[in-house]
C-alpha cells in the first residue's frame, strides 16, 4: 500500500512541476512539457520492455524514432504527381530488384553448402547487382529531384490521414528491428549495442540523404494535423463565444485548445500502452521474459526458446518507439531529419528508463515526464544560476560572457550525472520494478 | 604512363588518406580493446575522451602560439600533447575513483558498466562543449605540406599531383612510435605481463599476486595517452569538433570488434580494414578508371559506390558481416 502511495505522490509532484512551469513561465510552455513528456513516456515504455523487461540493451532508438517520422511524410504528404511520372516506377523497380537480389542472395547462402563457394558466389552476386541496382535507381532519383525542388523533389506521400501513420510508424519501426533482431541477437548483449547504435546512424543518414523520399535537410513540412488548426478555430463563432465565456482571448484559448487536443491523443495511445504492457508483464509471457532476463541458462533449461522470445520483445519495443516518433513528427508538422541526434533521441531516453526504475513500466513513465521536464528547464535555471555566480564580475568579462553562452550545454552534462548518481544511489530507480 | 598516373591518383586520393585514417582508428580502436580486455566493459565514453583529450591540447596549443612558442615547422599541438595526456589520465583516474570503482567492487555485469559508461559520455560531451563549444576548431599550424601537388607536379613533369600533408606524415610515424612502445610494454615489461594476465584470466592473475588496482591504473593511463594522440592526430588532420569525435565511436567499435574485442593487434588491423573500406567505397573511382580503361570504356559517372554520407553504413556492414560469420572477429579475441 505504501509503494502505491509513493507512486501516487511522485506522479502528483511531476506534475505539479509541470502546472508551476503554467504559473511562471506560460501555459504555451506547461503544455508542450506535457505533450513531449507523453512522447517522452512513450519512448521510455518501448525501451523499459526491451531492457526493463528482457535485459536487451537497444541504442539505437533514434533510428526507430526516425523510421516513425518518416512514416508519417510516407502516409499523410500529398503525393507529387510530376514526380512519380518523372521516375516513380523506376525507382519502385529499383527498390525492388533491391529486395529480390537480397532475397535471392540469402536463399542461396542456404542452398550452397560448400563454405568458400557459398562465400564467392554470394560476394560477385551482390557486387554485379549492386551496380543494375544503382543503374535502375539513379536516372528514377535525378529525374524526381529535379521536379521543382525548392517545394517538392520528391515523391510525397499517399494522401492518407495522419492518424493511420502512427501504426505504420510501429510496423516500420518492427520491421527494421526484425532485419537487426534477426542478425544481432543471440550475441553477447554488447555487440547488440554497437549494432542498434549502427543501424540507427544509417537510418538516419538515409533520411538526410534520400532526397526523392525525405527531401533530406530541405525538409518536409506542412504534414497534415489530427487536430484543427488555430485559424480555424478563431474563425469559428462558437469557438470564440466559449473563450470568452472563460475570460481568453481567441488566439491564446485557439493555441492551447490544440495543444490540448493533441496531449489527449497522445495521453490515449499511452494509455493503451500502459495498460498492454502492464497486462504482458503480469502475464505468463511476462513472467517467462523476467526469468529468461534474470537467468537465461535455466529458462533455456526449461525449454524456452530464448533467441526467439528476444526476437519478439525487441520488434514489440522498437514498434513502440516507433509510434512515439510518428507522434512527434505529427506534433512538430515537420520532418526535419537534420534534427535527430543520438543524445536527445536515444541516450536521453536512457536515462528516463535507468531514472524511473527498469523494469517498472510506470516508473519508466515517470522518468520520461521528469527528465523531460529537466531537460527543458535545466537552461533557464542554469542561465539564472551562472548569471547569480558571475555577478560581481565585470558584465563584459570574457569568462562570464564564455560561461553564459554555453549555459545550453549544461543539460547534457547535469544528465549525465543524474544517470550516475542514480545508478549509484538509487540503481532500481525511482518507481522500483516489484 | 596512363598507368603510372592512375597509380598517382589512386595513392594521393585513397591509399595515404586509408592508411592516415587507419592510424588514428587503430589509436582509437586500441584504447577500447584495452578496456574492454582488462576493464571488460564496452566503454561508450572512449570517442569523448579522445574529445577532451583533444580539446586541452587545443587550448594548450592556443596559449603556446600566443606567448610564442613554437617547433615550426612541426605543429604546435604536438608540444601541448603531453599535457593533454596528462590531464586526461587524471580525469580518467578520477572517474575510475568516483564512478567506475564502486561497480568493479560489486562485480557489477559487464552491461550495468556499459550503462555507467554511457552516463560518464553524457559528462565528458557536456564539459567539452561547456568548455570549447560546439563548433569547428582549426589548430593545426607550422608547415601545411610536406611536398604539395605543384611541386610533386614540377619535379616529376607529371601531370598528377601528389600531396603529402605534413599531418599525414606526423600521424603515420606517431601512430608506428605508440604502437611499438605499446606492444613492448605489454609484452616485454613486468607491469605489461601482469595486464595481459589479469586479462586472459583476472582470477588466476590475482592468485599469483597482481595488484587488480595497479593493473586498472596502468590500463587507465595507457588509455587516455592513446585517447588523446587519436584524437588530436584526428583534428591535426581533419579539425575538431565535438560531435564528430562522438560519431567516431562507431567506426572505433567497428574496428575493434571486427579484430576482436580484448586483442590489440586485430584493433589495429581492424582500424585499417575499416579505413580502407570507407575510402574505397565513398572515393569517385572515375579518374583512376579513365587512366586504366582503354579509352572507349571510360566511365561517364563519377563511378562513387555510395555517397560519403553513407561512410557509417560501411563499417556497419563489414561489422554485421564479422559478427555473423565470426563473431570473436578476425583475431581471436574473447566474449563475455
Amino acid at each position: 500500500m505504501t509503494d502505491n502511495i509513493k507512486t501516487y505522490l511522485l506522479f502528483a509532484a511531476v506534475f505539479l512541476l509541470i502546472v508551476i512551469t503554467g504559473f511562471i513561465q506560460s501555459w504555451n510552455s506547461a503544455l508542450f512539457i506535457l505533450n513531449m513528456g507523453l512522447i517522452s513516456a512513450v519512448m521510455s515504455l518501448g525501451v523499459n520492455l526491451q531492457w526493463g523487461i528482457a535485459g536487451l540493451l537497444n541504442v539505437g532508438i533514434m533510428g526507430f524514432v526516425g523510421l516513425g517520422g518518416l512514416a508519417t511524410v510516407l502516409i499523410s504528404m500529398q503525393p507529387v504527381p510530376e514526380a512519380w511520372n518523372a521516375g516513380g516506377p523506376r525507382i519502385l523497380a529499383g527498390l525492388l530488384f533491391g529486395v529480390l537480389t537480397i532475397t535471392l542472395s540469402v536463399w542461396v547462402y542456404k542452398k550452397i553448402k560448400n563454405a568458400r563457394w557459398r562465400f564467392f558466389s554470394i560476394l560477385i552476386f551482390l557486387v554485379c547487382s549492386f551496380f543494375v541496382y544503382k543503374s535502375i535507381l539513379t536516372p528514377g532519383v535525378v529525374a524526381v529531384e529535379a521536379v521543382n525542388p525548392a517545394a517538392t523533389g520528391y515523391l510525397g506521400g499517399l494522401g492518407l490521414p495522419v492518424l493511420l501513420a502512427w501504426p505504420v510508424g510501429g510496423l516500420m519501426a518492427a520491421g527494421a528491428a526484425w532485419i537487426i533482431g534477426k542478425t544481432a541477437l543471440g550475441l553477447r548483449s554488447d555487440y547488440l549495442a554497437i549494432a542498434t547504435l549502427g543501424i540507427s546512424e544509417i537510418i538516419i543518414a538515409i533520411l538526410r540523404n534520400e532526397d526523392w523520399m525525405t527531401r533530406g535537410v530541405k525538409n518536409v513540412a506542412g504534414i497534415p494535423r489530427p487536430v484543427p488548426y488555430e485559424i480555424d478555430l478563431q474563425a469559428s463563432e462558437n469557438f470564440v463565444n466559449r473563450a470568452a465565456s472563460f475570460g481568453l482571448d481567441p488566439t491564446t484559448a485557439s493555441t492551447l485548445f490544440v495543444k490540448i487536443a493533441y496531449a489527449g491523443l497522445f495521453g490515449l495511445v499511452l494509455l493503451v500502452l500502459v495498460w498492454l504492457s502492464q497486462r504482458a508483464l503480469n502475464s505468463p509471457w511476462g513472467r517467462m521474459m523476467r526469468a529468461i532476463r534474470d537467468n537465461e541458462t535455466a529458462a533455456q533449461a526449461m525449454g524456452k526458446d530464448i533467441k526467439s522470445r528476444h526476437l519478439q520483445i525487441f520488434i514489440l519495443g522498437s514498434a513502440v518507439c516507433g509510434i512515439a516518433g510518428a507522434m512527434m513528427t505529427t506534433l512538430d508538422a515537420q520532418l526535419t531529419p537534420g534534427a535527430y541526434q543520438p543524445l536527445r533521441f536515444t541516450f536521453l531516453i536512457w536515462v528516463m528508463v535507468i531514472v524511473g526504475g527498469s523494469g517498472s513500466n510506470l516508473g519508466s513513465i515517470l522518468g520520461g515526464f521528469l527528465v523531460w521536464f529537466l531537460w527543458v528547464q535545466v537552461e533557464p535555471i542554469g542561465y539564472w544560476l551562472v548569471d547569480l555566480i558571475t555577478a560581481p564580475m565585470d558584465p563584459q568579462s570574457p569568462v562570464r560572457l564564455h560561461l553564459l553562452d554555453s549555459v545550453a550545454q549544461m543539460r547534457l552534462l547535469t544528465m549525465g550525472l543524474f544517470l550516475l548518481l542514480m545508478l549509484r544511489f538509487y540503481p532500481r530507480g525511482m518507481i522500483p520494478e516489484k | 604512363m596512363e598507368f603510372l598516373h592512375a597509380v598517382i591518383v589512386l595513392s594521393n586520393f585513397v591509399i595515404i588518406p586509408a592508411i592516415t585514417y587507419g592510424s588514428q582508428l587503430a589509436l582509437g580502436a586500441l584504447g577500447v580493446t584495452l578496456v574492454y580486455g582488462i576493464l571488460r566493459f564496452s566503454n561508450f565514453a572512449h570517442g569523448d575522451t579522445m574529445a577532451f583529450g583533444t580539446m586541452v591540447a587545443i587550448l594548450f596549443t592556443w596559449w603556446f602560439q600566443s606567448i610564442g612558442v613554437s617547433i615550426a615547422p612541426l605543429p604546435t599541438a604536438l608540444l601541448a600533447l603531453p599535457i593533454a595526456i596528462v590531464l586526461t589520465a587524471l580525469l580518467l583516474l578520477g572517474t575510475d575513483r568516483v564512478v567506475l570503482r564502486f561497480y568493479r567492487k560489486q562485480k557489477s555485469a559487464p552491461v550495468i558498466l556499459l550503462i555507467v559508461s554511457l552516463g560518464i559520455m553524457f559528462v565528458y560531451n557536456g564539459l567539452v562543449r561547456f568548455i570549447i563549444g560546439v563548433g569547428d576548431q582549426r589548430f593545426s599550424d607550422g608547415s601545411r605540406f610536406i611536398i604539395s601537388a605543384r611541386d610533386f607536379k614540377k619535379l616529376t613533369g607529371l601531370d598528377e599531383g601528389l600531396a603529402i600533408k605534413t599531418t599525414q606524415v606526423i600521424t603515420v610515424i606517431t601512430a608506428v612510435m605508440v604502437v611499438a612502445l605499446l606492444f613492448w610494454f605489454l609484452n616485454r615489461t613486468r607491469t605489461g605481463k601482469s595486464m595481459r594476465a589479469f586479462s586472459d584470466n583476472e582470477d588466476l592473475a590475482l592468485l599469483s599476486g597482481i595488484n587488480p588496482e595497479r593493473v586498472v591504473l596502468y590500463t587507465w593511463l595507457i588509455v587516455a595517452a592513446l585517447a588523446t594522440i587519436a584524437g588530436t592526430l584526428y583534428g591535426l588532420d581533419k579539425s575538431f569538433k565535438p560531435f564528430v569525435y562522438f560519431q567516431l565511436l562507431l567506426p572505433i567499435f567497428a574496428a575493434a570488434i571486427v579484430g576482436g574485442l580484448g586483442n590489440p593487434l586485430g584493433a589495429i588491423a581492424g582500424g585499417f580494414l575499416i579505413a580502407f573500406s570507407e575510402v574505397f567505397i565513398t572515393y569517385a573511382w572515375k579518374k583512376v578508371l579513365t587512366y586504366t580503361l582503354p579509352e572507349q570504356f571510360a566511365p561517364s559517372g563519377l563511378m562513387q559506390l555510395l555517397a560519403t554520407e553513407y561512410k557509417f553504413a560501411v563499417s556497419f556492414a563489414i561489422l554485421l558481416v564479422v559478427l555473423l560469420f565470426k563473431p570473436t572477429g578476425l583475431f581471436k579475441g574473447k566474449s563475455l
